[in-house]
């Protein structure tokens, strides 16, 4: 018992280096995710012609395949091209450009949710269109889309791990270096997903309390899946 | 007269609480076989607390039930049988959505009955027959108008047979002008001598069918009278306000049938 | 592009791979379905000890990542000299089977209680009435929700080769080292898995429409 401990506390600083890059990545992902996904959903809703058309292409495309395969596309392909990025940069990039087609899914449902009255009531106060999706309908929806971005949140911090695959140091490829050296697979597992489920949790914490921060009195909606 | 029948549901001292609420305050009642007893009063007086207790869908704190010989408060009674003999018809109607009109009427014939498929189709069909729906056997509820879909729980509810129908306010989810047919349905009903116990806040129903109405408020039986008596002379006060206030309401808006309650 | 040619030739040792990810991929819902509606059932009719034990092992099993389950049972299996296709379809089960059984307990929820009052009140036990009654509308209701997940099951057997499964993922990877084309390689692989899950949702869709009902609300 005692040995698994003091084996423990000898990885302890590894896992911990692992758990700050998973979050990196989980951070820059999310941001991409919604630096990108919002102009998706607003293209796919009120967009026209190429640019609705390719604004659903890119999203059911990479809602339609494994982000392992996006992963090792673009950590093997951008070379092929003659970029050379870090690793780290790859899996950013991956997971979110990932994350940007269920994101501009979720926002997409949101901002559907807003009732078309809302527009409505903006028009006929004479605003424009623009100014109504900036002023009326999006801050309502992006309010509306907080559960579902904690779903998000949860989904990038567990599947960044595949970025072990590319040997980017996360919590997933520290726990394989560890095991590396010990050859103690099964307790350095069972201490990784542990390190996950607390992190996961907390984020689910945190998001709970922005949504508690923001939330207005009958201004709700069902959970998006 | 009543009193040389069987009694078919008998309470007594009937208690229920809902944390800080006391719903029903010590209420006891006797009904014979064929009578149709109407419940009328305020709203969250324990009208339908009271009737949810008697098939036990509502546990009670303290008192006794007993419908047709059988102790519903005894906890080794069979609780499930004993329904069977206790037909309910719901204010929202309950049906089940995922069965057409006939499955509903059949499928407790079969599955709590043990009934043969065939035997149960014939009586289900008999059943929507009498309440006028046997062209809509193999619609589903979400097809029907919602006194149709009442109609068809009233149908479903009978097929078992039952001792004794209870119904909680059955028409009080329904648009005014589809009132009248599920009215029509249970005076014929009454008609044919089945016992009743009808919570309602359809006045002309309660004076023109029921052989006793009781006026519950506060958690108590206030009055329990024929209906000449409570409509015309309400020996209490509070009987007495309460049919004021729903006759001025009918003089001013109410519609044709009734009150919506 | 390099080496297209020998990509495109190697295109039926990749799709070889489908049975694989298709046999994963069932054998995962399956089992996933097999778990988790009996787990839904625990969470809403299960008394407070049970539905709070299922609801915990349910959340903590959702915080971990898939490929993090792989190892555990890859780990636990390879020493009692299981293959790593056994790991990878019991990781993945256990988790569908937690996704399943909150998209079943969903369902179960968002059927009224006066569905159950009303089977109580013609006689049926708690039991049956979950059976005749809420189950067939829950199943029904449950089914666009199932279609999802059986989506995200096949894209993620597809982590099943991380412990040398030999799927279409691993396949693909052979294919890329050979050729060096990465770009082609798992531009190709990805549209295989998106034509599979396409296809699912859409033979779902068909189920979905072929037993519904006129149901209302919901």
């Amino acid at each position: 018992m005692s040995a698994l401990l003091s084996y423990y506390q000898s990885i302890l600083p590894k896992l911990w280096a692992g758990t700050l890059v998973t979050l990196q990545l989980s951070f820059w992902a999310l941001l991409i995710g919604f630096a990108i996904g919002l102009p998706m959903a607003l293209a796919r809703i009120y967009g026209r012609g190429l640019l609705k058309a390719l604004a659903i292409a890119y999203i059911e495309l990479l809602r339609g395949s494994p982000l392992v395969v996006q992963l090792l596309l673009i950590y093997y392909g951008l070379p092929q091209l003659g970029i050379v990025i870090p690793g780290t940069t790859s899996a950013i990039i991956a997971l979110g450009l990932n994350s940007a087609a269920y994101q501009a899914e979720y926002y997409r449902g949101a901002i559907l949710a807003v009732s078309e009255g809302q527009m409505m009531a903006a028009r006929a106060l004479g605003m424009s269109r623009l100014q109504a999706i900036r002023h009326i309908v999006l801050p309502q929806a992006l309010r509306l889309v907080l559960p579902a971005l904690s779903n998000e949140v949860a989904y990038m911090l567990k599947y960044s791990s595949v970025a072990f695959l590319i040997a980017v140091k996360e919590l997933t490829a520290m726990g394989k270096i560890a095991i590396g050296r010990s050859y103690k697979a099964r307790e350095t597992w069972l201490l990784v997903a542990v390190f996950y489920i607390i992190l996961v949790n907390g984020a689910a914490r945190l998001m709970q309390y922005v949504e508690r921060k923001f939330k207005i009195p009958g201004l709700q909606m069902e959970e998006v899946h | 007269m009543a009193d040389t029948k069987q009694e078919i549901v008998r309470i007594e001292n009937l208690h229920k609480r809902y944390g800080n609420l006391e719903v029903l305050k010590g209420v006891s009642l006797s009904i014979s076989e064929g009578e149709v007893v109407v419940v009328i009063g305020p709203s969250g007086t324990g009208k339908s607390t009271m009737l949810r207790c008697i098939n036990l869908l509502t546990r009670p704190d303290a008192g006794g039930i007993w419908v047709s010989g059988v102790e519903m408060t005894n906890p080794r009674a069979d609780i499930n049988r004993a329904r069977e003999n206790i037909g309910m018809v719901f204010q929202d109607f309950n049906l089940f959505s995922h069965l057409t009109a006939l499955q509903n009427v059949t499928i407790a014939l079969t599955k709590v009955k043990g009934m043969k498929p065939e035997a149960a189709r014939a009586k289900g069909l008999e059943e929507l027959e009498q309440v006028g729906l046997a062209d809509k056997a193999n619609a589903y509820p979400a097809q029907l108008s919602g006194g149709q879909k009442q109609r068809v729980a009233i149908a479903r509810a009978l097929a078992m047979d039952p001792k004794v129908m209870l119904f909680d306010e059955p028409t009080s989810a329904l648009d005014p002008e589809l009132i009248g047919e599920v009215l029509e349905v249970m005076k014929k009903l009454a008609k044919s001598g089945m016992t009743m116990l009808v919570v309602t806040h359809e006045m002309s129903f309660a004076r023109e069918v029921a052989d006793r109405i009781i006026f519950m408020d506060g958690g108590y039986i206030v009055e329990d009278s024929p209906p000449d008596q409570l409509f015309t002379n309400p020996k209490s006060d509070r009987a007495r306000l309460f049919l004021s206030k729903i006759e001025s309401y009918h003089r001013t808006e109410g519609p044709p049938m009734g009150g919506r309650g | 592009m390099q080496n297209a040619e020998a990509v495109f030739s190697s295109l039926p040792y990749i799709g070889r791979g489908i049975p694989m990810t298709l046999i994963i991929t069932t054998i995962t819902l399956a089992f996933g379905a097999l778990i988790g509606l009996p787990l839904a059932l625990a969470r809403v009719y299960g008394n407070r000890f049970w539905a709070g034990l299922v609801n915990t092992v349910v959340q903590t099993i959702r915080s971990i990542p898939l490929i993090v389950i792989i190892f555990i049972a890859f780990s636990v299996l390879s020493d009692l000299q299981l293959p790593a296709f056994v790991a990878a379809c019991l990781s993945l089960a256990i988790r569908s089977s937690a996704y399943q059984s909150e998209l079943f307990r969903g369902a179960i929820q968002s059927i009224g209680p006066g569905q159950m009052m009303a089977a109580r009140a013609l006689g049926f036990t708690r039991i049956r009435a979950i059976f005749h009654i809420i189950i067939p509308q829950a199943l029904r209701l449950a089914i666009p929700s199932w279609s999802n997940e059986a989506a995200v099951v096949l894209k993620d057997s597809s982590l099943a080769f991380a412990v040398g499964v030999l799927e279409m993922m691993r396949r693909a990877d052979y294919v890329r080292a050979r050729t060096g084309n990465a770009i082609l390689t798992y531009a190709l692989v990805g549209i295989i898995y998106f034509l599979m899950t396409f296809i699912t949702n859409r033979l779902l869709d068909q189920l979905d429409r072929r037993l519904s009902v006129p149901m209302e609300g919901s």
